[in-house]
Parts: C-alpha cells; structure tokens; sequence
C-alpha cells in the first residue's frame, strides 16, 4: 500500500528522470564490459554472436524512432493504407532469410561493399557500393538524431539541441567504445526496453477500450460498453467527418503495391540490417536469427495497427464537437508544443475536427498518437515515462547501427580496401573509431540543423536501397553468369533514377512549384518509385551482362562455393 | 555422386523451397492484403473485414512462419547432403 501510494505520487516528469538514467546507465554499462579490441570485433562483433542475441539486436537496429513513435500515428490517420509500412517492413525480411543472409554469411566478410568488390571483381563496383551506402545511410541516421532530440525536449523539457548533444554522446560513447560487439549488446538491451515500453500502454488500452488483454485481438473486437465492433465504430465515425472509411484507405491499388515493394526490397538491401547477419557463427544460425528478428519485430508491427484504432477512436471521441473549455489537461500541454492546434473558425466554442479543410479547426501531429496516447487513456505516470525511455531505445539502437555502417565505409572499404592497402591492422582499428567519430558530429549536426528535406527523404533510402543493392547481391548469388559491367551499370542507373524521380516529384527542384501527384509515372509516387528503379537495375544489368566477357573462373567458383552452407569458417580479416 | 553434381542436386532443391515459399508470401501480401482486399473485405472475421485483417495483421503472421519452415526445410535438407558441419 505504502509503495503504491508513493509510485502514484511521483510526477510523470520524476519518472522520465528516473527510466531514462537508469537505461542509459546500463547501455553505458554494456559498452564498458563490451568493449572491442580488433577490426573483427568492432566490424562484426567477433563472428560468434548467438542467434536469439542476434535477432534481438537485430530487431531493435531495425525499429527506429520511426517504427516507435510515428509509424502508429501514421496509420491511425491513413487507415488501411498504413498497411504499406506494416507489410513493407516486415517482409523485407522473408527476401532477408531465403534470398541473402545464408548466402553473405557464408561469403563471410565485414561489409555489403565488402561483397559487391568480392564478387564483381571491381575496385569501380566496390566503390559504387560505399557510395550508395554513404546516402542511404546519412539520410537515415539524421532523422534518428532528431528523433532523440524531439523526445528530449517533450518529455524531459529541454531544449531540442541540448537533446540532440546529450544522445550523440552516448552513442559515441559506445559506438567508438565497442563498435560493433559494443552496439549489438546495447541493441540486446534496447529491444527489451522498446517492446516493454510499446507493449505495456498498449495492453492497458486494449483491456480499456475492448476487455481483451491482447491488443491484436483487442481491435477486431467488441467494445467494452456493448455498442459493437470497435472497427464499425471508426469506420462510422469517419465517414460522418467526411474521412475515407478507415478500414478502405484512399491511395491507389498500383501505388500501395508499389510502396509496399518498395519498402520491402528496401528493407533487404539495407547495409546496417544485412551487415547484422556478418555477425552469427554458422550459415544455419543467420538463417534463424532472421526468423528471431522477425518474430521480435511483428510483436511491436501488429500491436502498432491496433493501436492507431484505439487512439484514433479516443481521440475523436474526446474531441469532436465538445467545448474547447472542456479539453483535458494533455490537449492543453501539448497545445503549448505546438502539436496541437485548435482555431475556432465559426466560433461556436465548440472543437470541429473534420477531413473538410475550410471547415477543420484542428490540426493534430501525428507523433502524438503514441507519445499522448496513455495520457489521452488516462494511465498512470510511470507508464507514459516508459515511452521516453522507449522512444531514446528505438532511436540510439538505429543511430548506431548506422553509424558504424558509415564507419566501416570508409575504415574498411576505403581507406583499407583502395586507398591504403598496407594500413596495419592496429592502424584500421583506429581508422574505424575516428570515422565512427566522425559519422557521429556529422549526424549530430544534422539532427540540430536539419535541411528542409530530411524529413521527406528517410522514407526514400529504403527507395534506393532497392535501387541499388538488392538487385546486385541478388543477381551476385543467384545468377553465376553476371558480371561487372553490368552489376556496375544496373546500379548507377537504378540510384540515378530514383535520385532523379525524388528530386523532381518529392522534392520538386527541378520545377518552380511540386509537380501534383498526376504527373507521376504510372500513377507511382515517389515512396513507390524504389520498385520500378529497382526493375530498371535489373534489366539494365542483364542486358549489358549479355555484351559483356563472363566473370573470371575463381569468381564462379565463389559463388558455387556460397551456395553450400558448410564451411562458413570465421571471417577472415582479408 | 561427385561433389559437383552434390552441389548441383542440393541448390536445386533449395530452389525449390524458395520459390514455394515465395509464392506464398506474394499471395498472402500482395494477393489477399491489396489486389484481392475488396473481394475479401466481403468476408468478416470478428471484427475485421478480412482483407483489412490480412493487410494490417495476417500477412505478418504468415511471414514468420514462413522463414521458421525455411528453417526447418533448409536444415533437414543440409543434413541430406551431409553440409551441416
């Protein structure tokens, strides 16, 4: 009795204090006791991590900040059409475990560059890798500095660069520290931190809204005062606002296919994911930890869809067409953060949220959904600090994954691999630390500063993800006969478009105004563009492939010798 | 069996399973969560039209136990041929 009256009296700030210390101080703790000692344990965490170590770490490199805080909100304003993250993020990972992570693990050496240059034979296709790297890497992490900075400041009331500062500390710290062995331990520690702290509001709401206890079932359910589905409701209230039914979504059957495509051949073609299966013992252990990480992820993608219905339902439920006098404490307090914004346009006093734009009073972020849910859901205080310390997990873990996939870019590919051959090994340990330093202020900066296009542009490095990698490794294992030239042609020419595609319909530099959406290719959108790049680099490289001499005997031979899991002996420092 | 002809049989075989399970997770995805949601949606499960459930939830399912299979078919298969050292 005495401690529940205690745990009850501590502010939600007081326990933000307190989850995030005690989290940080056990990632730093990990960092110290990990710390790595040679080029294989800061590039691939010594080859001997265990499955379930690696798919959890796995798993948490892969929900970023995105995954965490946004992707529940964005489904909670698009309906069914947010079933494009969930499934383009999620089965990526079948084309991961059936079509790469045996393959590259067997082929068992520190980077996807590392593979390109290997098995095309090809200083040019090496370096064409590291540069493809590089942008889709930066486009990413910057987005997740800022994702630490925003959740800072909201929760802990400081400002959003101070933020910034404080996270690209810590992962200096333990991304120089221990590199990979170093983040794959935090990575452990963070994916328990994020699941706790996404599932625990999610269960509370579900046994709230519905009774039922698993939010997955929660959502197709009854609601708890008996006036039928949750999902007819919604469906009901939407309409009556003049929004598409939530469960039919409004994009276009082409553009969801393609989205979807996108994302999850994007999500294959990742170098901070691919480069995670360097890291198991045996080509049999890559191919369950894929299937770990997975099953860790799908736990958080199919809670995120059932919450959307229970914050969306709230939400409107708390605020449409109610006195704005009457709006409870949080609508207030994230009003003043400017998330939340109500003009009362006919005034009437009273709050109209509608999808008509003239007539709509209120503008809400979709951040909010998760990051106000358990305050809209009335929860107790240490609940919605466990989505701070959840929200800091899911970005720093990401953060750092890409930060040393940066860092052995250019240690590793560069540096070591063209420039410097002869670099001793004590000499390329140093290499990596200072690029991992490096990375950081670069990131750090853009998380402070970001340009204007940061935003709009982390979506796309899944776009030219696809573009680029995935058709190489893919044709590079199954397909003996492809050959330089056209693995080097294919690539350049899938980035080069999609480059060109997300300039001119997402960011719009090409034209005086954004060109509008019936402009696009096939009725494609950018987001989408990765799957038709991505065909582009795949025809592109077996039409040159058949003018081009065949690859060099040794090289078939490497990719006979991948094909059989046996043998995958430790990565050789080469 | 000579070791060529070995390897031969074997990434066949691997062939084989992928593109089974391929097919399955095209159509779980793509076929039941997008083309064939309208069609689907006509059905209700609980609460969900079962397309929407398909593309918000099912599919995912699916997706896991596909790669476990993986797994199991793949290391049967390594321990036919002997590669499971």
């Amino acid at each position: 009795m005495i401690i529940n009256s205690i745990i009850a009296a501590i502010g939600v700030q007081d326990w933000t204090y307190i989850l995030v210390g005690i989290t940080f101080t056990l990632y730093i703790g990990i960092a110290i006791w990990s710390r790595a000692s040679s080029t294989k344990e800061f590039y691939i965490a010594g080859g001997g991590v265990s499955p379930w170590a690696n798919g959890m770490a796995t798993a948490a490199d892969w929900m970023s900040a995105a995954s965490f805080i946004s992707m529940a909100g964005i489904i909670s304003f698009a309906g069914y059409d947010g079933a494009v993250y969930l499934m383009g993020w999620t089965g990526g990972y079948v084309l991961l475990a059936l079509l790469l992570a045996p393959y590259l693990r067997k082929f068992g050496k520190f980077t996807v560059p590392d593979f390109i240059g290997d098995r095309y034979y090809s200083k040019t296709a090496r370096i064409v890798a590291v540069f493809c790297a590089l942008i889709v890497s930066f486009t990413y992490v910057a987005g997740q500095m800022r994702g630490v900075g925003i959740v800072f400041s909201r929760f802990l009331e400081v400002d959003i660069n101070t933020g910034v500062i404080i996270g690209m500390l810590i992962v200096l710290f333990y991304a120089v520290l221990g590199g990979m062995k170093g983040i794959t331990y935090t990575q452990v520690a963070q994916y328990c931190v994020l699941i706790f702290a996404f599932m625990v509001p999610a269960i509370f709401i579900s046994i709230q809204m519905t009774g039922n206890p698993i939010p997955q079932f929660g959502f197709g359910g009854e609601l708890a005062d008996g006036s039928g589905f949750l999902l007819d409701k919604l469906d009901g209230l939407s309409t009556e606002l003049g929004f598409a039914e939530y469960t039919e979504g409004s994009k276009s059957t082409i553009d969801v296919f393609a989205i979807t495509l996108a994302l999850m051949v994007g999500t294959a073609g990742l170098p901070h994911v691919i480069v995670r299966f360097f890291t198991v013992k045996r080509v049999r252990d890559a191919r369950k930890s894929a299937g770990i990480a997975l099953l860790l992820i799908v736990l958080l993608y199919t809670t995120a869809p059932a919450v959307a219905v229970f914050a969306r339902t709230n939400m409107i439920e708390t605020v449409s067409d109610k006195p704005y006098t009457s709006m409870p404490e949080w609508f207030k307090k994230w009003e003043t953060t400017g998330l939340i914004s109500f003009k009362d346009k006919n005034e009437d006093g009273n709050i109209q949220y509608l999808a008509n734009k003239e007539e709509n009073e209120l503008t809400i972020d979709r951040d909010i959904m998760v990051l106000a849910n358990p305050e809209i859901a009335k929860l107790p205080n240490w609940v919605i600090a466990l989505v701070a310390a959840g929200g800091l997990a899911a970005a720093l873990s990401t953060a750092a994954g890409l930060l040393l996939v940066i860092s052995s870019s250019v240690s590793h590919d560069l540096i070591k691999k063209v420039f410097k051959p002869s670099i001793s090994e004590k000499g390329e340990l140093v290499a990596a630390r200072l690029s991992a330093v490096g990375a950081v202020v670069v990131a750090g900066y853009y998380g402070i500063h970001p340009p204007g296009f940061v935003a709009a542009v982390v979506a796309l490095a899944f776009g030219l993800a696809a573009a680029s990698f995935f058709p190489a490794i893919i044709l590079g294992i199954f397909y003996k006969r492809m050959n330089k030239e056209g693995a080097i042609a294919g690539m350049v020419v899938g980035i080069l478009a999609m480059l060109l595609y997300m300039i001119k319909y997402k960011l719009g530099w090409f034209d005086e105004t954004l060109p509008d959406k019936s402009e696009w290719w096939f009725g494609i959108s950018p987001e989408g563009f990765g799957t038709v790049a991505m065909l582009l680099n795949f025809i592109v490289s077996i039409t040159i492939m058949k003018f081009t001499p065949a690859p060099p005997e040794d090289v078939q031979d490497i990719v006979e010798n991948i094909r059989i899991p046996s043998g995958a002996g430790d990565a050789v420092n080469h | 069996m000579t070791k060529k002809d070995k390897a031969k049989a074997y990434w066949k075989e691997n062939i084989k399973y992928v593109l089974i399970l391929l097919t399955i997770w095209f159509s779980v995805s793509y076929g039941a969560g997008i083309l064939f949601k309208d069609e689907l949606n006509t059905f209700k499960v609980a609460g969900f039209k079962l397309g929407f459930w398909f593309a918000q939830q099912g599919s995912m399912y699916v997706f896991v136990i596909l790669i476990f299979v993986y797994v199991r078919l793949m290391n049967k298969l390594d321990k036919k041929y002997g590669y499971d050292n």
